[in-house]
């Protein structure tokens, strides 16, 4: 999905429009799957399999051509597990193809509309506090996975809301949210910025209370259309905006 | 598009925990999510106190069931008792969900709680003071129809608690609003274990199969009254003696406690707590018609020191005589 475009409406369904008889839906489908998992997917075979940028860059958009080509996503079965599980382990399998045959080419050319920036990526890679020793079980390279999918799919919502804030003149709402959310700006508290955005207390407590409802209110869009089956998302949506505090 | 950091996710994640900005407290940590609401650990800024902070999942806050949530707050503001949690306060949020607090309870749930006692006395003392917390709400005409061993706690200092009254119902309320959410057994969604409350589509709760009586399980409301609360307590019984052997009179209590019509049940949770505690005194109990042999027994283990020490005397006695006169 290009920057800027809003996101589509509630109950959309990523699967059912990849399955679309419509070729313009179907492309539209997998270029939201596309930019949901590619940067997950991405540093998950970066580390998983010890690839050097420019093997990872290739593994990951052979992969995505691969689950077009070979319809991946129809053979996918909610009963049997998540969509994200599901498409770890199709990486792992291609991946492990591909490095076996050793004959891995340039592919992903179908996925024009999004933008890929690795460079970005490996940047993103250099900034996260990685424990080497951690990387080598199975398990963690799981939580990895999951962690940055989770990453992936609030980044989206973030910039959705910032377009949204944009089209309703809202630019405030989302500067404080962006402060004291985003960037958790050190002992900042909603006196301080009351006073930089010469507001009350209170209409910055309405500000971030609106922005955060509409952020989740975006993840929730987003988050039902990319699962599987609405059983997934009720179990995504409690797994991740659950029991969190602690 | 922007990096969001680990510690912008985490905040992000609890972006959905409620905004106490303007009450007296400040959130700590969520401790439990129900079918109606969650339950959070709140410190009270005014009063220096850790306190449970509940609050309608703002996804399902529509307005019968911000009504339960107040209702439910009243019903536990007027029941004073050392077995029942009390409220502290009740209030609405900046973004106009109803929250109350209530006393911050440390300590375990009955279902962890009840392998830490070895002896079926304990555990059967442990009951009855459940018993005397529902028998106290049933004197003041309130019905708790949700009683299960995930919503009994037991503090550090053996205090028993009974928690989540979100389903109670008024008895003299028999026509109340309470009564149409609850819903038929065709309605029912399965639940997701035997020990959760089972939740309507439209997040009404209304029991917990294995614990619900079989009338509220039909959705029979005008059948429901104190007996459907007894046979929550005899399935609660059979819970907490667990793997312990039973004995026969106390199978017979569960049993009795448990049947299937609610007329032959006790009549009321203070006569199942009688029974239980006749048990423990080693008396005959009302459920249970015992054999000669085994009232001897009884008789035997009730008595057991001094029918030793008369059997000792007899005995010297006897030797005593037997060797003056050989």
């Amino acid at each position: 999905m290009a920057h800027g475009e809003s996101f589509p409406v509630t109950r959309y369904s990523v699967l059912a429009a990849a399955g679309s008889a419509n070729a313009e839906e179907r492309s539209r489908a997998l270029d939201i799957l596309f930019s949901a998992y590619w940067k997950p997917i991405y540093k998950y075979l970066r580390l998983k399999y010890s690839q050097v940028p420019q093997d990872a860059q290739d593994l990951t958009q052979g992969f995505f051509a691969e689950l077009l080509e070979r319809e991946l996503l129809s053979r996918f079965d909610p009963a049997k597990s998540r969509l994200r599980t599901y498409l770890r382990l199709c990486a792992d399998s291609f991946a492990l193809n591909e490095m076996k045959a050793a004959s891995r080419k340039k592919r992903g050319g179908e996925f024009a509309h999004v933008a890929l920036d690795f460079s970005a990526v490996e940047d993103e890679l250099r900034a996260q506090t990685i424990d080497p020793a951690s990387i080598a079980s199975p398990e963690s390279l799981d939580d990895f996975f999951e962690k940055e999918w989770i990453r992936s799919l609030f980044s989206s919502a973030v910039e959705d809301l910032k377009n949204l804030c944009e089209s309703r003149g809202k630019q405030k709402a989302f500067a404080i949210f962006e402060s004291y959310d985003l960037d958790g700006e050190e002992n900042i508290s909603y006196a301080d910025l009351a006073e930089r955005h010469s507001m009350q207390v209170t209409d910055v407590n309405n500000q971030i209370a609106w922005a955060r409802r509409e952020f989740r209110r975006i993840t929730m869009e987003r988050l039902r259309a990319l699962s599987g089956s609405e059983e997934e998302f009720s179990r995504e949506a409690k797994a991740l905006f659950g029991e969190v505090l602690k | 598009m922007k990096f969001l950091n680990d510690r912008a996710l985490e905040r992000l994640r609890g972006s959905s925990a409620p905004d106490l900005s303007g009450t007296r407290y400040e959130l700590c940590e969520l401790i439990a999510r129900g079918g109606m609401g969650i339950v959070y650990a709140a410190d009270d800024k005014k009063l220096n106190r850790r306190v449970a902070l509940k609050i309608l999942d703002s996804a399902n806050s529509a307005p019968e069931l911000t009504q339960r949530l107040i209702r439910e707050a009243r019903i536990l503001a007027q029941l004073e008792h050392p077995g029942i949690v009390p409220v502290h306060d009740i209030g609405h949020l900046s973004d106009g969900r109803v929250f109350y607090t209530m006393k911050f309870v440390e300590g375990a749930r009955l279902d962890k709680f009840v392998a830490q006692l070895s002896s079926l006395p304990e555990r059967l003392r442990l009951f009855l003071r459940i018993c005397d917390a529902v028998a106290f709400a049933h004197a003041r005409g309130v019905l708790h129809r949700d009683l299960k061993p995930a919503n009994v706690m037991v503090g550090p200092f053996g205090e028993v608690l009974v928690m989540d009254w979100g389903l109670a119902k008024i008895v003299q309320e028999a026509s109340s609003s309470v009564e149409t959410v609850l819903i038929s057994q065709k309605e029912r969604q399965s639940e997701e274990e035997t020990q959760s409350t089972v939740v309507t589509g439209h997040g009404t709760v209304m029991g917990t199969p294995g614990y619900m009586s079989p009338e509220q399980a039909r959705g029979e409301t005008e059948k429901i009254d104190a007996r459907s609360d007894v046979f929550s307590l005899g399935a609660l019984l059979k819970f907490v003696v667990g793997s312990l052997s039973e004995p026969r009179p106390l199978q017979a209590i569960s049993a009795k406690a448990m049947a299937e019509n609610p007329q032959a049940r006790y009549a009321s949770v203070s006569d199942l707590a009688a029974d239980v505690s006749r048990f423990l005194d080693g008396l005959p109990v009302s459920a249970y018609s015992e054999t000669t042999l085994e009232r001897l027994g009884r008789f035997y283990r009730r008595h057991q020191v001094a029918i030793l020490l008369i059997t000792a005397y007899l005995v010297m006695r006897f030797l005593v005589l037997y060797f003056f006169h050989r």
